[in-house]
């Protein structure tokens, strides 16, 4: 990746890490762990990949982004209002009762958000719809959705799975958020679905795997998917829960958890320290 | 009305949908590998581009149908009301009523009507199901000229849209070339003053016929069909409490959560009258012929009959 633009995503990234870390202290409540471990996979696309327009963000032309892990509604809520969508200011609001920022993600009133989505295994199937639908019309937007290693538990992933590759949607990108863990513990101990290369592999997926915090491989990834034709293709990412606040880092317990005042004020000074290291260099 | 035409409102949902389909480019019919049997095989045949068979899967057919909604489309997602309504609920509620999606759903074979399947098929649950999800429409026609009608309703409607129908042939009640549907609106079939039928679905033919033979007994019945049970016209419903004092309601499905507790959610705030619900009875149905399965759970004009002549004996 040109070194100029892997330093501003990496600046980005820090920041939307700070936003989420603001907004789920702001809440008192929800998900830093799994939006953390997204935070760069999001800002890549949104910063280097899909074609949106926060102006108007609802031009059909539009690329499409369904979260389908909708828990993590956090990370997106930040990488929107960095991609200038809303004030970042906003994200302060999240879950508090007269805001738009619901808990989890709602296209109804939240800009830039294309699928309301929180019941895990269902954002998959819209986002599987969307890309039929461009298919049916020959439209050429692009749809792309990221899913939780737990959440691929539902069986409605794996109907979708089976749809996406009957219907041949090589315009549709599936992320699997691969941190191991659930909110019961490993994913490999709760309810294991590894190996989940193989599982997309035997539903007739293009199945990639990179470091999801590392934008060189980021970009080879989601290169390598574009070529494929004739097939859905999905990034397993191999990431860290929690990644940027070292307490949280591969904890469980901050799969849905907002840091006390002290915490947060660890967290802000470490992602202060790492954005500054990021700007200086 | 011995000679009437009878078809099922699950072909006059397949007929409709190849019937628009030329007229509206933007509808696309979804099946869960039930399109023979749903009918939307009729639209399959004429629009074989726009009919997207999903295999048995129905919790991501309404997915599917949402994100086709999404960017646009007008989606028709087919199954058996059991699944439709029963095994995606909750995608029904959250991928398509939460964000308000212009899905619609047709559900056939609904009601204990199915017959030789038995329990595990006859649906008795879905209007409750379905009339609880905020921004849902939910229509159960009378016949097939209702249907029909309540199919291009939907189209037309920007919102999502349940629509159930049936298995059964049943009596054609209504004249195509007058009938004017409209979504809430109830119909009045027969003034009366004594008593109020309120009937949906194929109890309707049940309930005019009722209205004749009580009429002969010397019990003036009003009957009106309520092919939208949400939004109800509450208006009519309320009127009808008003003047005549009593109501029986008639529908097959559940007592619990159907149209007639939707009619008891209306009267009991501005009319409070007597309802008597005649439904399935918080039991499970068997297997059997449909036309004596709707006998034997008190799905017909005679039971009507009996019902409203103790009610009205009652009042």
């Amino acid at each position: 990746m040109d070194e100029l633009l892997k330093k501003q995503l990496q600046i980005t990234a820090c920041k939307v890490r700070i936003g989420i870390i603001e907004g789920v202290y702001s809440a008192k409540c929800g998900h830093p762990g799994g939006s953390l471990s997204i935070a760069d996979t999001l800002t890549y696309l949104y910063f280097a990949k899909m074609h949106v327009y926060p102006d108007d963000p609802k031009l059909p032309d539009r690329d499409r982004f369904v979260l389908s892990k909708g828990h993590t509604a956090p990370a997106l809520y930040s990488v929107l209002a960095h991609r200038g969508f809303f004030p970042v200011e906003e994200l302060k609001t999240l879950r508090h009762i007269d805001s738009r920022l619901q808990g989890h993600p709602d296209m109804k009133h939240i800009p830039g958000v294309d699928m309301s989505t929180g019941s895990l295994g269902q954002g998959i199937s819209a986002a599987c719809g969307m890309a039929l639908s461009a298919k049916l019309t020959g439209d050429t937007y692009k749809v792309y959705a990221i899913l939780g290693d737990g959440e691929i538990e539902e069986g409605e992933v794996w109907e979708a799975a089976m749809f996406a590759a009957h219907n041949k949607l090589d315009n549709l990108l599936a992320v699997v958020d691969n941190n191991n863990l659930q909110i019961d513990g490993k994913i490999s101990d709760v309810c294991s679905p590894y190996p989940i290369d193989e599982k997309f592999k035997a539903f007739g997926w293009h199945v990639i795997t990179m470091d999801a915090h590392d934008f060189d491989s980021i970009e080879k990834a989601f290169n390598e998917a574009e070529t494929v034709v004739n097939q859905p293709c999905v990034i397993i990412q191999k990431s860290v829960k929690g990644k940027g606040v070292s307490y949280m880092e591969n904890q469980v317990s901050w799969h849905g958890a907002a840091p006390n005042t002290e915490q947060y004020e660890q967290a802000m000074s470490e992602l202060k320290a790492q954005l500054a290291e990021l700007e200086k260099a | 009305m011995a000679d009437l035409v009878k078809k099922a409102t699950r072909e006059s949902y397949g007929e409709a949908l190849a019937e628009l389909g030329d007229k509206y480019e933007n509808l696309y019919v979804l099946d869960a590998d039930l399109a023979g049997a749903t009918k939307t095989g009729i639209f399959k045949k004429k629009f074989p581009d726009r009919h997207i068979d999903c295999g048995i899967a129905e919790a991501n057919m309404m997915g599917v149908a949402a994100g086709l909604a999404a960017t646009g489309k007008i989606p028709f997602a087919s199954s058996f009301a059991m699944f439709a309504a029963g095994r995606a609920f909750e995608i029904v509620r959250n991928s398509i009523g939460y964000p308000h999606l212009n899905v619609k759903i047709g559900a056939t074979h609904a009601g204990i009507s199915v017959g030789e399947d038995g329990a595990s098929h006859q649906c008795n649950e879905d209007i409750a199901l379905m009339r609880t999800i905020p921004g849902m429409t939910v229509i159960n026609p009378s016949d097939d000229v209702e249907a029909k009608a309540a199919v291009e309703a939907a189209i037309l409607h920007d919102g999502p849209v349940y629509i159930r129908f049936g298995r059964l042939a049943v009596p054609v009640i209504h004249d195509k070339e007058t009938y004017k549907f409209e979504i809430g609106k109830g119909e009045v079939l027969a003034d009366g003053s004594d008593v109020t039928i309120i009937a949906t679905g194929l109890m309707v033919y049940e309930a005019v016929k009722a209205a004749e033979q009580l009429k002969n007994d010397g019990i003036s019945a009003r009957v009106i069909n309520i092919h939208t049970i949400k939004p109800l016209d509450k208006e009519l419903v309320v009127k009808a409490a008003k003047e005549t004092g009593l109501i029986v309601t008639a529908e097959e499905h559940s007592v619990i959560g159907g149209l007639g507790s939707a009619v008891c959610d209306a009267v009991c705030g501005e009319a409070p009258v007597k309802v008597v619900k005649i439904g399935v009875q918080d039991v499970f149905g068997h297997s059997g012929p449909a036309a004596d399965l709707l006998k034997e759970f008190g799905l017909c004009s005679e039971n009507i009959v009996a019902t409203v002549k103790k009610a009205v004996a009652d009042k």
